[in-house]
């Protein structure tokens, strides 16, 4: 924001906003990276603790609605000033969002806290961590309106999915190979496709961002990795170049 | 530019320069207006705004001490030319004003005055039409068809500056420019004009200047910024209130000006 308004209060509303946002966006990414660990550890303790965390994220989302609602309704924001407020909306539901993904893996991880680990667990939370570090980028492009590193991030999801797809492959082809692994399996899977989510919804954040920030979309064609959704028989995915 | 917008050029301004004695009010200001759009003028108060608002009907020859360089044409003729009519200019470019100014005259004749004066008809009947029309045109004619001998000025307010906008239609106008026409309105009044506006966009050229700016986002295909005399951005409305290019207008839009 280049220069103040002349009504002060709304630049208070407007930095109480981003200060929602950015609050979102830390307990977001808390909440993906305790996932990960709770998976890695196989640790239910640390499960439970991100299921409960994810209530505040729900809150959190519907004061961001409650205020942007105000906003227009009593400062008819134009120009920069809307795209922003608009921006918050949109970000704060992708935000909450996440947070359901987070929770949904949390959940499955007390399930597989009760079998022993199998090797494709080993790889998945390497993917969640790629993630948590482009989620971490982002609310940084966020908070420094800096769209040039929303473009990178946003030209990142390319590298979920091709993670994604191979993991895809090798749970395939395990549960192929021991059919007793079968709901853990199904169970990691469903975990992968989560974290492949966040990644979907943090590119989808990069848009919003640059958009905010330069009053145009990003004019390229989104990047699509996903393949799985085709697939008949594993041994066909291919990673997209 | 493609052919058929060149077609629907209405008024076009061509570094316009207006001074006041040795004061310089507009700075080489250049436009096209549009015969099948509404352009709204914006801009802070003292902007110029309303001085080349005047311009477009030679309003400023009253004003002692202004003098307008430049072109402005109308279908391509100069209106400061020697062969203009101002008479007829202002028939043909017609005005409504911040406060409604009806003649302390009957509804009837606020409206037959100018087709009579400018011996466009003379007969009862096609008078009576004339009222009738445009009373109908200006969204009034409900209102006022029983009471058509009554002062003008006994209207309400929001009455009367559509009076005024029938007045200005009466004698076929080409454009209309409003300067502020509601800034002496309540809101009901308000949204009662802007609805006018919109019905009449596509038969008249219409010019609105106005402090309002949800007004001006809310009528005009087209805005333009003013400030301290400078035509700073002019484009689509659209994209003037979502996504300016210039500084100066989104700070001014997004009320962080000065």
């Amino acid at each position: 924001m280049s220069q103040k308004h002349t009504v002060k209060s709304y630049d208070d509303d407007l930095k109480q906003l981003r200060a929602l946002i950015a609050q979102m966006g830390g307990i977001a990414e808390a909440q993906i990276l305790s996932a990960i660990e709770a998976l890695q550890r196989r640790d239910a303790d640390l499960a439970l603790r991100v299921i409960e965390m994810d209530i505040s994220l729900d809150n959190l989302e519907s004061d961001v609605e409650k205020m942007t609602v105000n906003l227009i309704a009593l400062r008819a924001p134009m120009a920069d000033d809307l795209r922003e407020i608009i921006s918050a909306l949109k970000i704060s539901a992708l935000l909450e969002r996440i947070g359901d993904y987070a929770k949904n893996i949390a959940k499955r991880t007390s399930v597989l806290a009760q079998y022993a680990a199998i090797e494709p667990m080993i790889i998945i939370p390497e993917m969640g961590r790629m993630v948590s570090r482009m989620m971490s980028a982002v609310m940084g492009a966020y908070s420094s309106r800096d769209s040039v590193s929303a473009r990178k991030i946003w030209a990142q999801d390319r590298d979920v999915d091709n993670f994604y797809n191979s993991i895809f492959r090798t749970l395939l082809t395990h549960m192929m190979e021991n059919p007793h692994h079968i709901t853990l399996s199904t169970h990691l899977l469903f975990i992968a496709k989560n974290i492949e989510r966040i990644g979907d919804h943090v590119t989808n954040i990069s848009e919003i961002i640059h958009y905010n920030v330069t009053g145009n979309v990003i004019p390229d064609v989104r990047p699509k990795g996903d393949m799985t959704s085709y697939v008949f028989n594993p041994a066909s995915i291919q990673d997209e170049k | 530019m493609n052919k058929q917008d060149v077609s629907a050029v209405k008024m076009t301004a061509l570094n316009c320069n207006v001074y006041y004695n040795e004061k310089q009010a507009i700075k080489d200001v250049t436009i096209d207006i549009r015969a099948d759009e509404v352009t709204a003028f914006i801009g802070p108060s003292g902007c110029g705004k309303s001085t080349f608002l005047r311009c477009l009907n030679r309003m400023n020859d009253t004003i002692a001490g202004c003098r307008v360089t430049g072109d402005i044409k109308l279908d391509g003729e100069d209106i400061y030319g020697k062969a203009m009519d101002v008479v007829q200019l202002r028939a043909r470019v017609g005005m409504v004003f911040q406060k409604p100014n009806p003649f302390p005259k009957s509804i009837y004749e606020n409206i037959a005055y100018g087709p009579r004066i400018h011996g466009l008809i003379s007969n009862k009947t096609g008078l009576d039409e004339v009222v009738k029309n445009s009373l109908q045109k200006a969204g009034l004619w409900e209102e006022v068809k029983d009471r058509l001998n009554e002062s003008g000025t006994a209207l309400s307010g929001g009455q009367q500056q559509r009076l005024c906008i029938a007045r200005a239609i009466a004698v076929n106008p080409e454009v209309i420019l409003m300067d502020e026409p509601c800034s002496a309105l309540d809101p009901i009044a308000t949204a009662k004009i802007e609805e006018l506006i919109e019905e009449l966009r596509g038969r008249y050229a219409i010019v609105i200047v106005t402090h309002n700016m949800q007004q001006a986002a809310r009528v005009s295909q087209k805005t333009a910024f003013f400030h301290l005399g400078s035509m700073v951005e002019y484009g689509a409305t659209t994209d003037i209130f979502t996504n300016p290019r210039k500084e100066r207008t989104k700070d001014y839009i997004t009320g962080r000006y000065g």
